[in-house]
């Protein structure tokens, strides 16, 4: 009978990385889940409230709308986004000099931090000082996305665009990139249309990055917190309060650390769980064809 | 339908990628592009296609002149080396596809695609994804694409590399056997002297941008008009020993010496490459007048049920091509037989200047 070795030296092997995975998410998520759980007055002062947090946060209507504004929002940037990167992306340049040029100038907006973003828009779309506010009344439009809640939601959506299309157009430029010369010649000889080329090509190709893409798009767009809060401060009223804002304003305007946990805790799973939904449904797509 | 390149040149940056190719091909024929890597093989082929304008010269497509025709008004077909494949469509919508572009009948696409599909033995996939089937399946589909359509030209570069060699000589074999029929040009792209010579038709020996030889396969192969052509047209390459011929005898390196037969007498006293093939050399004498030659054991390669042994003595190198596995030890003394009567002799400038009477074995 052959004799097996025990030994527990893979224990350490993988004991760097239960360190690391423990302090960057499990202690500080336990931690959130602990104030989550009771009603803190002061810190010797405290009462284990079971769901009492989660009943109350689930049927706050502030937070309802502000979900629904989330999901609004980005679902709207996502479907503006994904088609209009895919665009960019075909339209780049491929080879020498002018490919360099392109990929620097589509990067720029990505590279430039995000409440910088929400500053260059918020002097860009005013009437007075502002090129696109000024542009907007010089052809009659009166808008001012300050105190009209369409026009900041105009804005907000605009700045986003700006913002995080180029992220998708590089996603595609690379996945473009990667499809092999012959196949466009074997397109060519097979007399195939521009939009044959795309539908049948490179569509079939960009799949992967595509679904990276919206991945990330939804999951950053549903944390949005930086440009709103510079751009419109949420308002006017609470027109583009998206989650984030909603729960900074709960946890640190008035201090509910309690409701405030409960909520971070659910707004972690929505984004767990639509981001599990939306994956398992592509891979299902694609396992069946 | 016939195709010929008149004077075409290709330069790439400032490199001769083709240099002044002439080439005529006859409907029906099956030619096959022979040259290494790098040669022009598809720098050629994409002019043929149009892909490419050459930058000199015409191509002329049944006397009317195609040059500046672009690959989309041509009828032509092409399969690559990879396989290329729509890959969201099944076989059956892979092999419809050029018909489809072409706004065919739906009956007549279905008929099309399962008498192509048959014909290439992948009816039974027809609804699976190019990525489901194997390399060859998939490589067969990419053909079924190419033939289904009445191309006038067919071009195959190199299709059959990345497959392995059992599914290669059965993929090469069927494909000849397919084009006996057809009324239109394939021309075939291989590195392979064998491939070339198992296909038949005509070849064309590229070297270099240029056209060395061109004719049938068999002719180009037993008369090798210079010593590139007879080289890159063997598999062993063709041994090259320099020799010189006197009065009465051949000298090798001034060591191995014969006395002129009948055949060489011609040749003009000087100095001559000549060119031995690896099989002609053998580990016995098959005539009076093979020249024994003491060599010492380099290398055996077994390859199959063969061997490629080679040798040297002090002045040169030899490739034998055996039949059967030989084992030898390195640098044991054996003696070979070199046949004096089955010399190729190429001139100072590589021309070929002598080849063997016909062997009475061919």
């Amino acid at each position: 009978m052959q004799t097996k070795v025990e030994n527990n030296k893979a224990w350490f092997l993988v004991m760097p990385v239960f360190l690391i995975v423990a302090f960057s998410a499990i202690i500080p998520l336990m931690t959130v889940v602990n104030y989550s759980v009771q009603d803190i007055f002061d810190p010797y002062t405290r009462y284990f409230v079971g769901t009492e947090w989660f009943k109350q946060v689930m049927l706050d209507s502030r937070l309802q709308e502000a979900l629904l504004r989330q999901f609004i929002y980005s679902f709207t940037i996502i479907i503006i986004e994904v088609p209009l990167g895919i665009c960019v992306a075909l339209m780049m340049p491929t080879k020498g000099r002018g490919a360099s040029l392109a990929l620097i100038l589509v990067a720029i907006p990505l590279l430039i931090p995000w409440n910088v973003v929400g500053t260059i828009w918020q002097i860009f779309g005013r009437a007075d000082i502002g090129l696109f506010g000024a542009f907007m009344s010089s052809i009659g439009v009166d808008y001012n996305y300050a105190s009209d809640p369409t026009d900041a939601w105009l804005t907000v959506v605009l700045m986003d665009v700006w913002h995080w299309t180029p992220l998708v157009a590089l996603l595609c430029y690379s996945g473009l990139r990667a499809i092999p010369e012959v196949y466009y010649q074997a397109a060519r000889i097979d007399q195939a249309s521009r939009w044959a080329v795309f539908r049948y090509i490179q569509l079939p190709k960009l799949t992967n990055v595509l679904i990276i893409g919206v991945l990330l798009r939804f999951m950053d767009s549903f944390m949005i917190y930086t440009e709103p809060f510079v751009l419109t401060g949420g308002g006017p009223g609470s027109s583009t309060t998206f989650l984030s804002q909603a729960l900074v304003q709960q946890a640190i305007g008035q201090f509910d650390l309690g409701p405030a946990a409960a909520f971070s805790l659910v707004y972690f799973l929505i984004i767990l769980l639509v981001c599990w939904v939306f994956y398992t449904t592509i891979m299902n797509m694609q396992k069946d064809k | 339908m016939s195709l010929t390149l008149q004077n075409v040149s290709r330069v790439v940056e400032g490199e001769m990628w083709i240099d002044d190719v002439n080439l005529s091909l006859e409907p029906g024929s099956f030619n096959v592009l022979l040259g290494r890597t790098l040669s022009g093989k598809t720098t050629l082929m994409r002019l043929m296609a149009g892909l490419d304008r050459p930058t000199k010269g015409k191509i002329l497509m049944n006397g009317v002149d195609v040059t500046g025709v672009p690959v989309r008004e041509r009828n032509i077909s092409m399969v690559y080396q990879q396989f290329i494949n729509y890959p969201n469509l099944t076989v059956y919508e892979n092999i419809a596809s050029p018909l489809r572009l072409a706004k065919m009948d739906e009956k007549e696409v279905d008929r099309r695609v399962r008498e192509t599909a048959e014909m290439l033995r992948i009816d039974p996939y027809l609804d699976r994804l190019p990525l489901q089937l194997s390399g060859g399946q998939q490589q067969r589909t990419a053909m079924a694409r190419a033939l289904v359509k009445d191309s006038q030209i067919i071009l195959f570069d190199e299709p059959l590399v990345n497959l392995d060699y059992k599914l290669r000589e059965e993929l090469r074999q069927e494909l000849r056997a397919l084009f006996k029929a057809r009324n239109c040009i394939a021309i075939y792209a291989t590195t392979e002297p064998n491939e070339a010579l198992a296909l038949g038709g005509n070849t064309a020996v590229l070297n270099e941008g240029r056209l060395l030889q061109m004719g049938p396969t068999a002719e180009v192969y037993h008369q090798p008009k210079d010593i590139i052509t007879a080289e890159m047209f063997s598999e062993p390459p063709i041994n090259v020993v320099p020799g010189r011929v006197s009065e009465e005898e051949v000298t090798f390196d001034d060591t191995v010496h014969f006395r002129l037969n009948s055949d060489l007498r011609r040749l003009t006293p000087g100095e001559y490459q000549f060119g031995v093939r690896a099989s002609h050399i053998g580990l016995v004498p098959h005539s009076d007048d093979d020249l024994e030659l003491p060599v010492r054991v380099d290398l055996a390669e077994i390859s199959g049920s063969e061997t490629f042994l080679h040798v040297h003595n002090p002045h040169f190198d030899l490739v034998l091509h055996l039949s059967g596995v030989h084992a030898y030890q390195v640098d044991q003394e054996i003696k070979v037989y070199f046949p004096t009567h089955k010399l190729y002799a190429f001139d100072a400038q590589g021309k070929m200047v002598h080849s063997p009477a016909r062997m009475r074995d061919q």
